[in-house]
């Protein structure tokens, strides 16, 4: 309760600040496949196994944290995208994904707690979870529209393996990222929430939803309002949409779903659209002024960026939105609130 | 019945979700209710059984049940399978799912593969506590709501007591277990009635008994039903089955029955059954008269349809040629030869080898030119030209066939137009017409009808290349909306011009707030008369400019005169209210003579055709004039009459027929005025605002709690609805009937003003019974010739529409009227007036007007809202 109370408390006075990219900032870091693999003797190459660095180069992990604090981060995510017992088997390195969390939580911990010494302003670990490269709801083949590659067990004892390791290294939360398919975090949250029976306390969940296209709706094809009905039952400490888009293409959801979710709405969109390199180039400045202007709108309460974005995106968009009040929470009238892909209501 | 069952489709992804009210289950899924299903299950044919399931959908069904309770089958399997496969249907997916097992372990399994929130049906306590409230932990733990039924230790609930019984202990359980209350949904029991056993005659009454008593003791939940069980004792004979289906869904929801499990192809409207059956079924299921069941077996045994014969007369315009044919019933308006004189024209110019497109192109739209003429030069009125398009849309839609197959390049249309009722609003009667009007004159109208988001009307019109936007609104809120868009297109790029209109719209308001968001061309259309003249200007290389500028000129000489006006000067608040409206309370009105909550399901519609008022029916037609004056009129007079006629027509067969249901519900409260809120006496608070324009000479300025006595007083409110039109909308969208379609919707809000004068005099001779000895004319009741007032949130006299969602608590409007609200506060169904009521013999209706930033401030801490909310809400009533 502790970790909800403090966050709330936070979100009440201002608009709080996540952090940016990993995988943008390790790139820039020019590793090698040495740095990459250190000393695990793994039979597969480990380059591009951004999580894996938790064990082997845990100082540039490190760094990128402390940066994103030091830009005005309250909440830091760990580097724990892809760190899945089904995302890791294709490093072959399956084997070490308790380790990968419980030291890449650690690391943020250290970090965390740290920035909250030097300056006094509480900050938050968020524990990350990926939606692994599997999907519940859709069949990998198209002859066979009823198969599925994983069912709900399995997805949800992946993701308790990853969540407790994460949990024991210091993660003040659950964050469930880059939703892509609806069932996936929904197996999520059923296995967070058997974690915390074994725990005997709450562990609170954050969840972000990414959408697949202009037409609003996730790979599953859920609208953000039936996703918002469908993990309402999480009672999540956060929800948002992230990844996706740029901000400019995002905002309207994030508006469709900060008017209905009654939780703090969290936002952290890409810097911009890939240009035709496949690579992220809007400036820090135009991220911010875009986010300044949801923040304006009373929009949101938890701001950061995803693919793209950098410790200079956060800097700017926390002074764009400092003196912006943080969007009101809604209070929803009690009705039964159902989902197929699209929502339904029932008065209550 | 039907008209209890208001849902529609959300559109595109940002739309608000709608709120149902009643919920038909498709039960077609369902291995124990259907033995094709089973069949087609069991020969393991998933495609057809998934067929199955988008009937189900396309027929209505708001959520599908899935049942594999089956012998022969591996019920988990099978469940996994086949919802699997409903995940890969788009079209099917999109509306939740309600897993319907005995077996627990069925149950799981289906809820690991449902990727929204689905329904679970059903946990018990039939196992015991433990059991029961475990699973009620799972249901929790997957996201889904839940089915209880009526069944504990001892057995499954037959009788009332049962019934309420164990719903409550469930309740109870389950709520102190933090599960949350609104995703409960009782199902207590529907057996079959008509047995021959006399223990079984009492089963639906029970149902609907022990519904209504659940839904009060139990707040926040549900209950449903599966209604085949009802009729078992008359399978084959499904005339008989629906028609006991209809009626006790008639029954059975206003007790609180808000959702069944039903075969949702099959349900008759209540009002369309024939009459005897209906008694004969009312009859059990209410438990009428001991011989009920004898008789309805009787009646079942000799009921046959019946059908109708039709006469038709050939008139004399039916001899001349085709083409004169076409062009005559174009100008008249006259439907019911059309598609075969369109054939015969389509085969003679066939036989000359000729395309079918020469149809429209030749006597089709020479026709349609004599009326563009016609009503261009005032000699023909809106309610013909409707006809006319009606005509004309029955001709096309026979020819498009023919059109696509010889492949040829469509007409050039004179521009593309997209019209939108924006997102909140319901109302869609002008719209439509403006939209009949364009597509008479060569438009391509694309019509994204009500409550529509920003989102698609950008979209659509990016996708589509319009030429221009149409945006309607009755309501204030939607002035905000509209302004929103413009907005949005600003952001969005576009720069084509658009058009504003609706009741609520205006010059001022265009060139102020809307004109300034949007860089593009905005003009607003007084009526639609103007709306070809407008968009053919907008339209045109050649004149588009000047228009575009000349009104760009007068726009900005409206925004110079409001700013150089600044408007009258406003009284601080304090000394608005030091000069309030001073009642004599020594004149108000005793304490009503039967207080509380008075709903009538029911009223009679030939009652209320009595004291409609014309005049704003003609005006929603655009013939200005005052009935009865009108009829005689000059200039409209013929049209008048016209419309009028077929106007009385129509409300003839919905009172015959009883097209409509009129509800309405009203109540008293005790309270007292407190400065300028009136406080009721069980805490509600109802804040007022208060004339703040400075006043010359004695003038005081109101507030509607100026009627009040501080010292302890009455107040009134009441809600009324129209319900029913959809089913006949949807047949007149059928035919492409656009004229009947206008006239039904304005028939049905002039029944909704009527209800109210009804109700309103009702109140004050009986319910309040002030006025015991009133006795006015229609006349005078149009005149207000009377004591007391009924201000509505959001006219003059009350501006916040935000005080609807409290009149309608205080009147439970939702059970009681089957009303509800949409997030701008406009009320469904779309025919419908709320309001308050004030018995003083002084109060008076008056205009708020122009507020200062003081009352804004004031006012949106008594009301509770942010002060930024307020603006919003409040926003034509300040600068």
């Amino acid at each position: 309760m502790k970790v909800r109370k403090s966050l709330d408390a936070a979100a009440a006075e201002r608009i709080l600040l996540f952090d940016g990219a990993f995988g943008t900032m390790i790139q820039n870091a020019r590793l090698s496949e040495d740095d990459f693999a250190g000393d695990l003797n793994l039979s597969a190459e480990q380059g591009g196994n951004n999580d894996i660095l938790a064990l082997t180069r845990p100082d540039v992990i490190r760094e990128i944290t402390s940066a994103y604090l030091a830009a005005g981060s309250d909440i830091v995510s760990t580097n724990t995208f892809s760190a899945n017992r089904i995302s890791q088997a294709d490093y072959e390195a399956q084997h070490l994904v308790r380790d990968i969390n419980l030291a890449s939580a650690r690391v943020a911990r250290e970090a965390a707690d740290a920035a909250a010494d030097g300056d006094g302003r509480p900050r938050f670990v968020a524990g990350a979870l990926g939606p692994t490269n599997k999907t519940l709801t859709l069949s990998p083949n198209v002859e066979d529209p009823g198969y599925r590659e994983i069912d709900f067990d399995f997805l949800a004892d992946v993701y308790r393996e990853q969540a407790e390791a994460l949990v024991e290294g210091g993660a003040d939360l659950i964050l469930v990222e880059t939703i892509f398919d609806t069932l996936n975090a929904k197996a999520a949250i059923f296995a967070v929430r058997e974690l915390e029976r074994k725990l005997g306390r709450e562990v609170p969940i954050a969840l972000s939803m990414t959408l697949t296209d202009l037409s609003g709706r996730n790979l599953s094809g859920h609208t953000v309002e039936a996703f918002w009905f469908a993990v309402r039952h999480a009672r999540p400490i956060a929800v948002g949409l992230n990844c996706s888009f740029g901000a400019e293409q995002l905002r309207p959801y994030v508006q469709t779903l900060g008017k209905i979710a009654d939780t703090l709405l969290l936002a952290y969109p890409n810097a911009g659209l890939p240009n035709e390199l496949g690579e992220y180039d809007e400036p820090p400045e135009k991220t911010a002024a875009m986010l300044h202007e949801w923040a304006q709108g009373g929009h949101v309460n938890i701001l950061g960026g995803c693919c793209g974005s950098t410790p200079e995106h956060i800097a700017a968009i926390a002074a764009a939105v400092r003196d912006a009040a943080p969007r009101r929470v809604p209070r929803p009238e009690p009705a039964t609130r159902l989902a197929g892909l699209e929502p339904f209501i029932l008065a209550a | 019945m039907t008209s209890t069952m208001t849902t529609s489709r959300p559109e595109g992804q940002a739309a608000a979700a709608p709120t149902a009210r009643f919920v038909n289950v498709g039960e077609r899924t369902n291995v124990t209710g259907s033995a094709r299903f089973k069949k087609l299950v069991l020969d393991g044919d998933y495609t057809a059984a998934v067929e199955v399931a988008r009937q189900q959908v396309e027929n209505g069904a708001q959520i599908i049940d899935v049942n594999m309770d089956e012998g022969l089958l591996d019920s988990e399997e099978a469940m996994v399978t086949f919802l699997r496969l409903l995940a890969a249907e788009p079209d099917i997916a999109r509306v939740p799912t309600m897993i319907d097992s005995s077996k627990w372990s069925v149950i799981e399994a289906g809820l690991k593969c449902v990727s929204g929130k689905p329904v679970v049906n059903s946990i018990s306590l039939k196992e015991g506590e433990e059991q029961f409230l475990e699973q009620a932990q799972k249901c929790i733990d997957y996201g889904a709501s839940v089915v209880v039924m009526a069944f504990d230790e001892t057995g499954q609930a037959d009788t009332k007591e049962r019934k309420v019984e164990i719903c409550s202990r469930a309740y109870r359980l389950l709520t102190e277990n933090g599960f949350p209350p609104e995703d409960i949904i009782f199902d207590p029991n529907i057996f079959a009635v008509a047995t021959g056993m006399e223990e079984h005659n009492r089963y639906a009454l029970d149902f609907i008994e022990a519904v209504a008593e659940i839904r009060e003791r139990c707040p926040h939940v549900h209950c449903s039903g599966g209604l085949s069980n009802l009729s078992f004792s008359f399978r084959g004979n499904e005339t008989v089955r629906r028609a006991m289906h209809s009626v006790f869904l008639y029954h059975a929801i206003p007790a609180g029955l808000d959702m069944a499990i039903v075969n949702a192809g099959q349900l008759d409207v209540y009002d369309t059954l024939d009459p005897q059956l209906r008694d004969a079924c009312e009859d059990v299921i209410l438990c009428r008269r001991p011989d009920a069941t004898e008789r309805l077996i009787a009646l079942a045994e000799s009921y046959r349809g019946r059908s109708k014969e039709e006469d038709k007369q050939a008139a004399e315009w039916r001899g001349w040629p085709v083409t004169r044919r076409l062009e005559h019933a174009l100008v008249k308006g006259i439907d019911s030869d059309i598609v075969s004189d369109t054939e015969e024209a389509r085969l003679e110019i066939a036989a000359r080898k000729g395309r079918t497109i020469e149809v429209i192109e030749g006597p089709l739209m020479d026709g349609m030119n004599v009326v563009g003429d016609l009503f261009g030069s005032g000699r023909m009125f809106l309610p013909q030209v409707v006809k006319s398009a009606r005509v004309m849309k029955k001709a096309v839609a026979h020819l498009i066939p023919y059109i696509e197959e010889e492949k040829t390049e469509n007409s050039r249309s004179a521009g593309k137009i997209v019209m939108a009722t924006v997102k909140g609003d319901v109302h869609d009667i002008g719209k439509n017409i403006v939209g009949v009007v364009l597509q008479c004159n060569g438009y391509e109208v694309i019509d994204l009808g009500v409550m529509t988001p920003w989102t698609k009307i950008i979209e659509t019109a990016q996708k589509e290349g319009a030429d221009l936007i149409g945006l309607s609104g009755l309501i204030t809120p939607s002035l905000d909306e509209m302004v929103t868009v413009a907005e949005e297109m600003q952001r969005a790029g576009l720069d084509i011009p658009l058009l504003i209109g609706g009741a609520t719209t205006s010059k001022v308001h265009t060139a102020l707030r809307i004109d300034q968001a949007y860089d593009g061309p905005v003009i607003h259309v007084l009526d639609a008369s103007r709306a070809v003249g407008v968009a053919s200007k907008l339209v045109s290389d050649t004149n588009k400019d000047a228009f575009v500028e000349g009104i760009a000129d007068e726009y900005e000489t409206v925004r110079e005169k409001r700013a150089g006006k600044g408007g009258s000067a406003l009284l601080p608040l304090a000394e608005a209210r030091a000069n309030r409206f001073r009642a004599d309370f020594t004149r108000k009105p005793a304490a009503p003579a039967k207080p509380g909550l008075h709903v009538y399901d029911d009223w009679s519609l030939a009652d209320l055709r009595e004291v409609i008022d014309w005049t704003p029916f003609f005006r929603a037609w655009e013939l200005a004039g005052t009935y009865p004056a009108i009829l005689q009129d000059q200039v409209v007079g013929e049209s008048a009459r016209s419309l009028f006629a077929d106007a009385q027509e129509m409300l003839e067969r919905i009172v015959e027929e009883k097209w409509l249901t009129a509800k309405a519900v009203c109540g008293f409260w005790p309270c007292k005025a407190v400065e300028d809120d009136v406080v009721l006496d069980d805490g509600t608070l109802l804040p007022m605002l208060r004339q703040q324009v400075k006043k010359s000479r004695d003038r005081s300025n109101f507030c509607l709690s100026d009627f009040i006595d501080p010292a302890g007083d009455w107040i009134g409110g009441f809600a009324v609805g129209i319900h029913g039109i959809e089913p006949h909308l949807a047949r007149f969208a059928k035919d492409t009937d656009d004229y009947s379609d206008i006239l039904l919707k304005a028939l049905a809000d002039r029944f909704a003003e009527a209800l109210a004068e009804r109700l309103h005099q009702h109140v004050r001779t009986q319910l309040w019974g002030y006025a015991p000895e009133e006795a006015l004319s229609n006349t005078d009741l149009i005149r207000e010739k009377y004591d007391g007032i009924r201000p509505a949130p959001g006219y003059p006299a009350c501006p916040d529409h935000t005080l609807k969602p409290i009149l309608f608590d205080l009147l439970d409007a939702g059970t009681n009227a089957g009303l509800t609200l949409t997030e701008s506060q406009a009320m469904l169904p779309t025919s419908a007036v709320s309001g308050f009521y004030f018995g003083h013999p002084e109060s008076q209706y008056f205009g708020v007007a122009r507020i200062g930033q003081d009352q804004l401030e004031n006012y949106a801490t008594r009301r509770g809202m942010a002060k930024d909310v307020a603006e919003r809400w409040l926003r034509p009533n300040l600068d």
